[in-house]
């Protein structure tokens, strides 16, 4: 192999590639085309809704039953996931019955029922069951308003899809993790707590990052019991004024700009509980601040 | 110091344990040597009652673990007794089982804290001092996997020392290390000896056994075939199959 001239080798050609993206470009070109020039998608009207104060108010909503709609599945999902698990086999059935009812029915149709609680209970009574006392008693249709009934559901829902997640992360902790906590005298809660939900944390986050940008979109299901959500106060408007793509298009705005926050915020704690398997040591605070801008800004 | 009396086991129709009887005194070494299967280890696993035996009880410093007498019959005890039980035996894995998500020295200080309620700064203080003693006392921030398999291990032994047990077990503690790694914890665990630990070790380094063990046991089939000193039943073992498993391992 004598005579061959220095320097790194030729790369082989691709013509392909730039066939593909000379038509990729084309069709995209083609299709901003149209966006852009049919009048019946009246941009103008995007521009004004867009930072409506109605629309601003949905969208403030819609977060608030995220984050509440969220934290019920989490807390339920943790609870019945630790419940399958349990060695009292009916403690287990409880929970496996459980997640096949709401797991199995669709969750608008447990906003419905949820809503309309009042038909099966029309009043909600505190006390002990059976032998009473009584300590309180309100009237069913007062105390499950929309926002109770679409947190209820969907948080119940969700609770379900939680369940099954927690346990696969639970499931996902060697054994001899375990073995080693009880070796050392800790109880059982104690090695659940410190051993293996922290561990189980790295397989349950990303599914549930997920879930939450789900649950940011099923919000919308919702509107059919008069929360006044995202969605909900979009058809506000356009049943009004008969703006109904306009609006249409401000709603799915809204809905990309916040997924788009949450899977950053997805990433960086993806980061933060995976840094026991980084390779690197442990990291500074400073650079944790340093990953926050880099995930929002979406960088590699 | 330990005292284990008609140790039965079975997993399912096997009988993986048929009745075993071992004393250990106080400071002293026992290795228990034996092909796998033997049992040696569901045996070890049965003096902290990380195995449950289905008859027989283990006594550690005059105390049944995991069980109480009532009258003439044992009785199972509750979570919290037996914790405290075992809290004060310290167990080496095979496979480490550091705690994966924390550091080095959170794995030592974690136990005392929790279990013994020792305050924060005292326990990472202990901790130090026993990472000190292993010679990892550098790597107190790394996490595990960071870690040498060698280096591991002894991170494990200074978290069960950080209980201050009065006994110690070790299942098998080289067996998943490569072979330039081993030297490192045997040297950690000869200190140990040295120092007057009691000690149960499973092994199957001869070497080991040979120079530090006050006792070893051999186990065969869910019995303890043969015991004697080191000198007696490496060189000259009695046992026929003692003699066919040591001329297979050395």
């Amino acid at each position: 192999m004598a005579g061959l001239a220095p320097g790194p080798p030729v790369p082989l050609r691709r013509p392909g590639r730039w066939v593909a993206f000379a038509l990729v470009l084309f069709l995209a070109a083609w299709f901003g085309h149209l966006v852009v020039t049919n009048p019946n998608f009246q941009w103008p009207v995007v521009g004004k809704y867009l930072f409506d104060r109605n629309i601003l108010r949905g969208v403030l909503l819609t977060i608030e039953l995220t984050v509440s709609a969220m934290c019920i599945g989490i807390a339920l999902g943790i609870a019945f996931a630790l419940m399958r698990l349990s060695d009292n086999p009916l403690l287990s059935l409880f929970a496996q019955t459980y997640i096949v009812c709401f797991r199995g029915t669709p969750a608008l149709v447990q906003l419905i029922f949820w809503f309309n609680l009042a038909a099966l209970f029309p009043v909600i009574t505190l006390g002990i069951p059976f032998f009473g006392p009584d300590f309180m008693t309100v009237n069913a249709n007062a105390l499950i308003t929309p926002f109770v009934a679409a947190n209820l559901g969907l948080g119940l829902c969700e609770g379900a899809y939680m369940a099954e997640i927690v346990r696969s992360g639970i499931l996902s902790v060697d054994p001899g993790q375990r073995e080693a906590a009880a070796a050392v005298g800790m109880t059982r809660a104690q090695t659940m707590r410190k051993v293996v939900l922290p561990q189980a944390q790295r397989v349950i986050v990303p599914p549930t990052g997920n879930q939450v940008i789900g649950m940011l979109k099923y919000t919308s299901l919702a509107s059919v019991i008069s929360v006044t959500e995202l969605l909900a106060s979009a058809e506000l408007v356009y049943t009004r004024t008969f703006e109904t793509i306009p609006l249409l298009i401000v709603v799915s705005l809204w809905y990309l700009a916040l997924t788009t926050l949450l899977t950053a915020g997805q990433r960086l704690i993806e980061q933060h509980v995976g840094r026991s398997h980084s390779d690197a040591g442990p990291k500074p605070r400073r650079e944790f601040a340093a990953a926050v801008g880099r995930n929002l800004f979406l960088t590699p | 110091m330990i005292v284990a009396r008609g140790i039965h086991k079975c997993y399912g129709h096997v009988e993986v344990l048929k009745g075993i009887d071992l004393d250990v005194d106080a400071g002293k070494v026992v290795c228990i040597i034996g092909a796998s299967g033997a049992g040696k280890s569901t045996f070890l696993r049965c003096i902290n009652h990380l195995e449950t035996p289905d008859s027989g009880y283990v006594t550690v410093d005059g105390r049944l673990v995991g069980y109480r007498r009532v009258g003439n019959r044992l009785q199972e005890l509750g979570e919290h007794e037996l914790c405290a039980a075992r809290a004060d035996i310290g167990m080496v894995f095979q496979r480490f089982n550091l705690f994966q998500h924390i550091t080095v020295i959170e794995n030592v200080s974690l136990a005392p804290v929790m279990v013994k309620k020792v305050p924060a700064p005292k326990a990472r203080e202990r901790a130090m001092a026993l990472l000190e003693r292993v010679g990892l006392a550098s790597k107190r921030d790394r996490y595990p996997r960071q870690l040498s398999g060698g280096e591991q291990q002894r991170v494990a032994i200074a978290r069960a020392l950080a209980m201050e047990p009065r006994v110690m077990l070790f299942d098998e503690p080289t067996s998943a290390l490569d072979p330039e790694l081993v030297g490192e914890v045997l040297t950690v665990m000869r200190s140990l000896a040295e120092d007057g630990m009691t000690m149960v070790v499973v092994t199957h380094e001869i070497g080991f056994a040979r120079e530090v063990a006050d006792e070893v046991v051999f186990m065969d089939g869910g019995v303890i075939a043969e015991k004697g000193p080191p000198s007696e039943i490496l060189r000259s073992p009695r046992n026929e199959r003692t003699r066919e498993f040591l001329s297979r391992v050395l």
